[in-house]
C-alpha cells in the first residue's frame, strides 16, 4: 500500500497578539513546529505500515526550512519526503494550497490513501484535505475517529457525523482526515534519525508541476483575500449581581437565554 | 500579477522586519529580503513598514456579479432531522438577501424528505430545492456534492451558507474547489455590500486574531458558520415559499463509499472538549449535594469539573480537575459554584469566553476574574435555577 501524509510547519505558538492601537504584532520568538494535528495523521500511517506493510510518503508545501518537519517525519518512520516550495506559492489560501498539493501529489507518488490532519493551528480551516480530494477526483472522508480495517482495495473507518458515528468502507484511492486522538503519536526516535540521515528530500517548484498556469497558484490563485486583521474584542464585562436568590436566579437565567446556552 | 514588492534599498534592520510577519514568511538570505510560501497576504508588513513593503494589486478577473442571484442555505440533516444551525443560517440569509434584493433558497438532499421540506418553508424561504432519492439516504460525499453542483449550475446563487457541522465542513470545500471559488470557514460575522460582495469575519490563530475576508472576483461565495452564532428566525404562520423537486441521473449518484453501520454517539468524557462547564468547589458540604451541579450540567449540556480539594476528598475523578496541576480549559461558558478562585485554579480557566461565578463571599478572589460575579448561596441559587430551566423546557 502507498500512503501519502500531508504535513505543515506552523508557528510554534498561537499566542500572538496584535496591539489594538498600532496594529503591531506582539509575539515571542518561538520557533516553528509540525502542525500538532498532523502528528495524528503520521501516526495513523505508521500504524497501517506496521500492520499491513506500506510505503509512507510525506509532503508539505512551505519554505525550505520546512525540511525540519520532513526530517521529523523520517524519525517517526516515514520513507520518502517532498517539499513544494516556490515564491510563486506565496499568499495561497485554501484553494491554492489544496491545488498545489494535488499537483504535487501527481508528481511525487501514487497513493492509495492520503491522510491529512483534521486542521492546522495557523490556517485553522479543516478544508485543505477535502479540496485536495476534489482536485484529485477521489472520495474523501473527513473527521475519521478510528481506522477499523484495510484490505487490498478498501479502507474501513469510523467517521464522526453531527449526531452519530458511521462506519464507512471506501475504495482506494481516497483521502481521509483524521481526528486528534485517533492514535497516540509516537516520539521521533534517535535510532531512526541516524538511519534516515541520508534520505533525500525531493523539491518541487512551479516549473516541475503539470499545470504551470500562474493564475492558479499563490495569491493569484486565491479567491479569498484578507481585507484586514485585528485583535478580537474580548469579553470585558464585569458585573456584580447581588440580591435575594430569586433575583439572582432570574438574572442568571436571562443571561443564559440571551447567550443561547438555554 | 498581485504581490508584495520589497524595496531592499531602504532596508536597515532586516531582523526587525522578519519579525513583523506572524507566519514567518519573511526571509533574509544573501542580504536580500524575500517572501516565502508561508505568506497569507495579511499585509501586516505593508501596514507596519510601508517604506519597505508595497502591495501591488492583481489584475481583476472579470466576472458578472449580477448574473449570480440568491442566497442559498445548505440544509444539514440526519435522517430528516434538520440541524438547528441550518435554521439559524436561514435567518442570516434572509437578512443578507433583503439588503441586495435576492431570494433565499434552501437546498435539501436526502431520502424521504417531503416532511422536512415542508418544515423548512415555515422558516420563511422563497424556494426549497429538494433532491429526494434513496441513494441519498446516508451522507456520502460524491452524490451529495453532485446534487449541490446541479443546484448551483442551474440557479447561480451569489452566496452559499453551510453549517459548520462535520457534514458541512466536508461538503462545502468540495464544492468551493469544484467552482474554483473561495470558502471562509467558521465565520462569526457576515454582512453584504451593495455589489453583493460578502464581508466575512472569522477568528484565526486559535482565536487570537480576527480576519476580515472577502471573495471579490469569484462566485458563488461560500461560508461556513458554526451552531449558535446567529439567531434562528421566528416561524411564520403562512409560508409563502415553494418546493421544487429536482432529479439527477442515477449515474451521478454513485459513490465509492458504503455506509455499513450507524450508531449513536458516545458523549466525550474530557473536560477540555466541553463548550460549557460547571465547576464544583469546596462549598459543597456533602458528596450527594454535587447532584445539583450534575443536574444543572445536564440541562445546559455541560460537563462537571472540579477544584482540587474535592479530588483530594475522593468525590471527583482526578481527570476532572481544572488548574495548574490539572487541566486547562477554554469553554464558551464556565459557571463556578462555591470556588474561591485561587491563582492555581484560575490559571486553568481564565481563557473561558464567559465566566459566571457564584460565591457567597463578596470578597472572593474569583470575582476578579469573573465576567458575572454572582454573590449568593449555591444551596439557594442552584435549586432555583434548575427549577426555572426545567419549567422553561416543560
Ligand atoms: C502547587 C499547587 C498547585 C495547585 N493546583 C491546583 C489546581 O490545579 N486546581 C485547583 O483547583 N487547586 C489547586 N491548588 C489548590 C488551590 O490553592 C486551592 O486550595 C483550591 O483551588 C481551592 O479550592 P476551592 O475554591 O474549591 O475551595 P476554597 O478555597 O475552600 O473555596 C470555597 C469557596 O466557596 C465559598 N462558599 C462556601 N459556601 C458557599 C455557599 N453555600 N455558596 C456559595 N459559595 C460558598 C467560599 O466563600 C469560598 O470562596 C494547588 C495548590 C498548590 C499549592
Ligand atoms: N501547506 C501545507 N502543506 C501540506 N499539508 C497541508 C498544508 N496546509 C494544510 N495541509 C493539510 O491539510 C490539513 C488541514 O489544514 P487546514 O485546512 O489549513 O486546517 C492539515 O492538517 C494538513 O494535513
Amino acid at each position: 500500500m502507498e500512503i501519502l501524509v500531508c504535513i505543515k510547519q506552523v508557528p510554534g505558538t498561537t499566542q500572538v497578539e496584535i496591539d489594538a492601537v498600532t496594529g503591531v504584532l506582539k509575539r515571542d520568538g518561538v520557533a516553528s513546529k509540525m502542525n500538532p494535528y498532523d502528528l495524528y495523521a503520521l501516526e495513523s500511517a505508521m500504524i497501517l505500515k506496521e500492520k499491513y506493510g506500506a510505503t509512507v510518503n510525506v509532503m508539505t508545501m512551505g519554505p525550505a526550512q520546512a525540511e525540519r518537519i520532513i526530517k521529523e517525519a523520517f524519525m517517526m518512520g516515514a520513507d520518502r519526503g517532498a517539499i513544494l516550495s516556490d515564491r510563486k506559492f506565496a499568499g495561497s489560501d485554501v484553494w491554492a494550497t489544496a491545488y498545489t498539493l494535488a499537483q504535487g501529489t501527481r508528481k511525487f507518488c501514487k497513493p492509495d490513501v492520503i491522510i491529512c490532519g483534521k486542521m492546522t493551528t495557523d490556517g485553522d480551516t479543516a478544508q485543505v484535505g477535502p479540496e485536495m480530494a476534489e482536485f484529485l477526483d477521489m472520495p474523501h472522508i473527513a473527521n475519521v475517529l478510528k481506522i477499523i480495517e484495510v484490505t487490498d482495495a478498501h479502507i474501513t473507518v469510523e467517521m464522526d457525523m453531527p449526531q452519530t458515528v458511521e462506519v464507512a468502507r471506501v475504495k482506494f484511492p481516497c483521502l481521509i482526515t483524521v481526528e486528534k486522538g485517533i492514535f497516540q503519536p509516537r516520539l521521533p526516535s534517535y535510532k531512526l534519525k541516524k538511519a534516515t540521515a541520508h534520505f533525500n528530500i525531493q523539491y518541487f517548484a512551479l516549473k516541475d508541476l503539470e499545470d504551470q498556469d500562474e493564475m492558479k497558484y499563490g495569491l493569484n490563485g486565491s479567491p479569498t483575500q484578507v481585507k484586514r486583521i485585528f485583535p478580537p474584542i474580548g469579553n470585558d464585562a464585569h458585573e456584580i449581581w447581588e440580591g435575594n436568590s430569586d433575583i439572582l436566579t432570574h438574572q442568571i437565567f436571562e443571561s443564559l437565554m440571551r447567550s443561547k446556552f438555554i | 500579477m498581485a504581490k508584495i514588492l520589497i524595496h531592499d534599498e531602504y532596508v536597515k534592520s532586516p531582523d526587525k522586519l522578519i519579525k513583523l510577519c506572524p507566519f514567518n514568511a519573511i526571509e533574509y538570505m544573501d542580504s536580500k529580503l524575500s517572501i516565502n510560501s508561508g505568506c497569507k497576504m495579511c499585509k501586516l508588513c505593508v501596514k507596519q513598514a510601508p517604506e519597505i513593503f508595497e502591495f501591488v494589486e492583481a489584475q481583476i478577473r472579470g466576472i458578472h456579479k449580477e448574473e449570480w442571484k440568491g442566497v442559498a442555505v445548505y440544509m444539514d440533516h440526519v435522517e430528516g432531522n434538520i440541524h438547528p444551525v441550518s435554521f439559524e443560517l436561514i435567518g442570516k440569509a434572509r437578512a443578507l438577501a433583503e439588503k441586495i434584493n435576492h431570494p433565499v433558497h434552501a437546498v435539501l438532499m436526502g431520502s424521504h424528505m417531503e416532511h422536512a421540506a415542508e418544515q423548512i418553508l415555515k422558516y420563511g424561504v422563497d424556494e426549497v430545492f429538494l433532491y429526494d432519492d434513496v441513494a441519498l439516504e446516508n451522507f456520502r460525499i460524491e452524490p451529495y456534492a453532485a446534487c449541490f453542483e446541479d443546484y448551483i449550475l442551474a440557479h447561480k446563487p451569489s452566496i452559499v451558507l453551510v453549517g459548520g457541522t462535520t457534514i458541512g465542513r466536508s461538503l462545502a470545500p468540495r464544492l468551493a474547489a469544484r467552482f474554483r471559488t473561495g470558502l471562509t470557514a467558521d465565520c462569526t460575522f457576515l454582512d453584504v455590500q451593495e455589489n453583493t460582495d460578502l464581508d466575512q469575519i472569522r477568528p484565526a490563530f486559535g482565536g487570537n486574531i480576527m480576519a476580515h475576508i472577502h471573495t471579490p472576483n469569484h462566485r458563488p461565495q461560500f461560508a461556513t458558520v458554526r451552531y449558535k452564532i446567529f439567531d434562528a428566525p421566528e416561524m411564520i404562520k403562512t409560508p409563502f415559499g415553494k418546493i421544487t423537486k429536482c432529479t439527477l441521473d442515477q449515474s451521478l449518484l454513485k459513490s465509492q463509499i458504503d455506509v455499513l453501520e450507524v450508531h449513536a454517539k458516545e458523549k466525550s468524557e474530557s473536560i477540555e472538549d466541553a463548550e460549557v462547564i460547571v465547576v464544583v468547589g469546596s462549598a459543597f458540604k456533602k458528596k450527594e449535594d454535587l447532584n445539583m451541579a450534575f443536574k444543572l450540567a445536564d440541562l445546559l449540556d455541560a460537563r462537571v469539573a472540579s477544584t482540587r480539594p474535592l479530588i483530594e476528598k475522593g468525590w471527583m475523578d482526578a481527570k476532572l480537575q481544572i488548574g495548574l496541576s490539572g487541566r486547562t480549559v477554554r469553554p464558551k461558558l464556565i459557571i463556578t459554584c462555591g470556588v474561591s478562585g485561587s491563582v492555581q485554579f484560575v490559571a486553568g480557566m481564565k481563557g473561558a469566553d464567559q465566566i459566571m461565578a457564584i460565591n457567597i463571599d463578596k470578597e472572593a478572589s474569583i470575582f476578579n476574574t469573573a465576567h458575572y460575579a454572582i454573590v449568593g448561596d449555591i444551596y439557594e441559587v442552584l435549586p432555583k435555577l434548575i427549577e426555572r430551566i426545567e419549567n422553561e423546557r416543560a
